[in-house]
């Protein structure tokens, strides 16, 4: 189905680096998802400026963005249109822009996400270019007809959140219904956006991260390894049957996380970090 | 004098083409960056040191070669062994020695869930902990565990045996605790020998089926 | 009295079969298992016809003119693909559920047919080997037996996800077939039942089966295809999922594919229907390109040269049968009536393939049984039918006028339901309504 990298920095002198490093991750799991990729980044000053607001858009270029939104400025990454301004952004995404498609909002972080192998879109993006303090990476088996970039992870649902997913959930269906009869809107049909609804449903209502994940296990079945991001923290969990693959490795410059032992491989530091198999359905968080 | 192939340089499929098609040396493996499927198949008498981390199913169906991971490995280390001795210095991932018919696998560090998933007459022994699901209908063969192992072990066990020295998190259905006596002291010390370790085996507890569910019955119903 | 003649009338919900079930579950406290594939009535290729010669279409001679049917699985990857002078192959039926005899003929016959044959859930013996031209070796949860020196003795490696008989569920066979011979195969207690894994034990999802395929190519030198065998349910994306993960062929198995032993209810109420799977399976390929490229066997339910013909014009580049195979043997054949109705059933209902009871020495370990099958008359029986199979289909082909079996086309045929219509995605006869199409 996919392949999940993370990356959570410590040390302030490897910001310059963090979309260096994400693309190596990256590009170390591209067979486990060759159609489509999608990150998310925090802390870029071009992206993400600090006291600005930011939404992240498919299905619209950024002369559009940048026409339909006085004060905004729009930066492209392939398919996607990052826009900062002031004041509520994501009102006024709604109002004037009702067409895009938001795939992440916040202040702090920017959801990139296109078609095509991954290596290329992380040139695409610009990933070797990107500073900041965390990034989450997705590499996408498709199965839809249209490989589409609305269909790459993460799922961003609520501001600055993210969700990653690998493996598939049993009831995501129903648990669908159960979000939308409480009003909350889907984006597609994929089951891995129930879960980052679901999350960002707890989360809104003041659950922590911790307890959000933790209900996740508790309703969900299915067999999936989730690394979830949010404006403060990083987290991993696995399902209780744990058949999916995660590997964390930990120095005290940074924290990551891949389905795969060589994406964590390209990490500065790597032979000195611990590394270990999260738990069954235990919830692992660092934060900031 | 090992012959050295660097899989920073070199793919993998040169090094098992040619542990493939030579006859029994020895090899030097560097750089494998935790590459998949690195010295799978072998069926001659080598002896293979790969310096890293390797991915999933090294030494994959390992017949009479000596491989020795100086790293950690990945899911499925020894998948399917025949025989031949695998040694993981460091940790090993899921499914380690999975379905594996002979030889002996060592791991010295830990191995993740479902080691030695349905074993059918590989030696394991593992100098750390295992994880949930471990030996998982283990038909035959032999696991040591030196620390603890994790949730449900032996789960629907057939006739594997398993040697414990730290705590069992929960057993499988059917997995129960054996008496230790003299032929399974004399049967562990030979093991612990072989993976050339001194812990005492009287420190260990062994379990086995209770062999319950040899048979399809309505009693057991609720353990399907 | 005949009951129906006394104005008794039976009930469609609780008829006759379904009280025996009930009484047999209060009875025993267990649920029925027994062999066969599903036998209640389901849209098949039956309901579909072909369109034959016509003003605008021209038949071609027979025995003059050519009708081809070879065909060649494993072209994407593999060193050495295999080249069948048939498109219909024996489906994998282990060493164990079968006997040793059964298994020798299914060789035999498969062999002088140019056709394959494939191991079960039991692992490869030396008389299949030996009289396997092609010999294709499942890869199953279970790896009863899995060995590389038989791997690399095979032609064709395929791993098993599930089958269509019990998508889900693993190998079972009962401790009355668990022989010596058996038990030393499998790495088991002799006479125990056996309970298999459902799952593999060292990969799960297409992105880690992709790995555990390069393993497998890495083990054989990049020799061999290697096949994914999955049970029918969702099979478009089964199928995409399969590619993606490095597979060379595709089996397609819908849920009238036979079994040795499983749960009846599982067998009844799990997967969908071959005609329903097959044009699933045949968008996927073509979304993706690699129709005709990744090779696409459909079994489930095939019967004779007609289900052939069809499921190959819907876009299958082969089909596989087990139980027709087992039947060609002379398993249900009415001189075992005998024998049948001794144990409780009648030739033509047996399926108690689980007890290894059976009175015609297929699907039993017992000696004495399994000498009444004779692996060379087996072998020619079964040449025989593969032969007419072929024939059957070559003269339907011929009559739409096609040079070669994989030149007949989903417009060559039409639907006689409208369920039918629906999942083979063809018209209903005389009209031009495909239901569902455009949704």
């Amino acid at each position: 189905m996919c392949g999940i990298v993370g990356l959570h920095l410590r040390e302030a002198s490897l910001e310059p680096r963090l979309g260096e490093l994400l693309a190596a991750m990256l590009g170390q799991v591209v067979e486990r998802g060759p159609d489509s990729a999608g990150v998310a980044v925090y802390g870029d000053p071009r992206l993400t400026p600090p006291g600005r607001a930011v939404v992240s858009l498919l299905g619209v270029t950024p002369a559009e963005a940048e026409a339909a939104l006085p004060g905004a400025v729009a930066v492209a990454a392939d398919a996607t249109t990052v826009v900062h301004a002031d004041g509520d952004l994501l009102a006024a995404v709604s109002a004037a822009l009702p067409h895009a498609t938001v795939i992440g909002s916040g202040t702090d972080m920017a959801v990139l996400k296109g078609t095509g192998n991954p290596v290329r879109l992380a040139m695409s993006f610009g990933l070797a270019g990107v500073t900041g303090w965390q990034g989450v990476g997705h590499t996408r088996m498709a199965t839809e007809s249209a490989v589409t970039p609305e269909g790459a992870h993460p799922f961003s649902v609520g501001p600055g959140q993210c969700l990653v997913h690998n493996g598939s959930f049993a009831n995501h269906a129903t648990i669908r219904r159960e979000l939308r009869a409480q009003g909350i809107g889907f984006d597609s049909e994929n089951d891995s956006e129930v879960g980052a609804r679901f999350i960002a449903h707890q989360l809104a209502q003041g659950a922590d991260l911790e307890k959000a994940l933790r209900l996740l296990c508790e309703r969900f079945d299915g067999f999936y390894t989730l690394l979830v991001s949010t404006d403060d923290s990083f987290a991993v969990v696995r399902d209780a049957i744990a058949c999916k693959p995660a590997l964390v490795a930990e120095t005290a410059e940074w924290v990551a996380m891949a389905s795969e032992y060589r994406a964590l491989d390209v990490l500065p530091g790597i032979e000195h970090a611990r590394i270990f198999e999260p738990e069954p359905q235990e919830v692992y968080v660092w934060r900031r | 004098m090992a012959t050295l192939i660097d899989l920073g340089e070199r793919p993998v499929r040169e090094l098992n083409q040619a542990l493939h098609s030579t006859a029994a040396t020895s090899w030097r493996v560097l750089n494998p960056r935790g590459a998949h499927a690195v010295a799978c198949g072998v069926r001659e008498a080598h002896t293979i040191d790969v310096e890293g981390h390797v991915g999933y199913y090294c030494a994959g169906m390992n017949q009479h070669a000596t491989v020795t991971v100086h790293g950690n490995a990945g899911t499925g280390v020894a998948e399917n062994m025949m025989s031949g001795t695998v040694r993981v210095r460091g940790n090993a991932s899921q499914s380690a020695g999975a379905t594996a018919h002979g030889g002996l696998l060592v791991i010295d560090g830990d191995a993740s869930a479902r080691c030695g998933i349905s074993m059918k007459g590989a030696d394991i022994i593992v100098g750390g902990s295992v994880g949930h699901m471990s030996a998982f209908m283990g038909q035959a063969g032999r696991l040591v565990v030196c620390g603890d192992a994790g949730d449900a072990l032996g789960d629907s066990l057939y006739e594997a045996r398993i040697y414990v020295r730290g705590t069992v998190k929960s057993l499988g259905a059917d997995c129960v605790e054996k008496e230790m006596r003299n032929e399974h002291l004399t049967e562990l010390a030979e093991l612990l020998k072989a993976a050339e370790r001194d812990e005492d085996p009287a420190d260990f507890r062994r379990y086995g089926s209770a062999r319950q569910l040899y048979h399809f019955k309505v009693d057991n119903a609720t353990s399907y | 009295m005949e009951p129906a003649s006394q104005g008794l009338r039976e009930s469609a919900t609780f008829d006759r079969a379904t009280i025996h079930a009930i009484q047999r579950a209060a009875e025993t406290g267990i649920y029925d298992i027994r062999g066969w594939g599903a036998k209640r009535k389901l849209p098949h290729f039956d309901d579909l016809l072909l369109l034959g010669a016509s003003m605008s279409r021209y038949p071609l001679e027979g025995y003059r003119e050519r009708c081809d049917t070879d065909v060649v699985l494993g072209t994407r990857h593999a060193k050495q693909p295999l080249r069948l002078d048939t498109p219909v192959t024996i489906a994998g039926m282990s060493f164990g559920a079968l006997s040793a005899q059964a298994k020798e003929a299914l060789g035999r016959g498969a062999s002088e047919a140019g056709t394959s044959t494939t191991t079960g859930d039991g692992g490869m013996t030396p008389e299949e080997r030996g009289h396997s031209k092609h010999l294709v070796y499942q890869y199953l949860p279970s790896r009863y037996g899995m060995n590389p020196d038989d791997l690399r003795a095979a032609d064709a490696i395929e791993v098993v996800l599930g089958q269509g008989a019990k998508p889900g569920g693993g190998g079972m066979l009962l401790g009355q077939k668990i022989t010596e011979r058996v038990a030393g195969m499998r790495t088991l207690p002799v006479g125990i039942d056996q309970r298999s894994a459902c799952r593999h034990p060292d990969w799960t999802g297409p992105d880690d089966l992709a790995i555990k395929i390069l393993e497998l190519r890495e083990i054989t030198d990049w020799e061999k295809p290697v096949y994914v065998k999955v049970g029918a349910t969702r099979t478009y994306y089964d199928v995409k999922l399969a590619v993606h993960a490095g597979a060379d062929v595709v089996v397609v198995d819908g849920m009238q594919g036979g079994t040795a032993a499983t749960q009846d209810v599982f067998i009844e109420h799990v997967g969908i229907p071959t005609l329903a799977a097959l044009p699933q399976a045949v968008r996927a390929l073509q979304e993706l390109g690699v129709h005709r490229e990744v090779q696409l066997i459909v079994s489930g339910g095939i019967r004779g040269g007609a289900d052939m013909a069809k499921a190959l014009a819907l876009g299958a580049d082969a089909v596989a049968i087990g139980t027709a195979a087992l039947i060609a043997l002379g398993d249900n054949h009415p001189k075992h009536d005998a024998g049948y109705r001794e144990l409780g059933s009648a030739a033509g209902y047996f399926d108690d393939y689980q007890d290894g009871r059976d009175p015609a020495g297929i699907s039993t370990q017992d000696a004495e049984l399994s000498a009444r099958l004779d692996p060379v008359e087996g072998g020619r029986r079964l040449a025989n039918f593969l032969r007419v199979m072929t024939m059957e289909a070559q003269t339907l082909a011929r009559a739409c006028g096609k040079a070669h079996l994989h030149h007949l086309e989903p417009e060559d045929l039409v639907a006689l339901t409208i369920e039918s219509a629906a999942m083979a995605r063809v018209p209903l006869a005389g009209t031009d309504w495909i239901p569902g199409a455009g949704l």
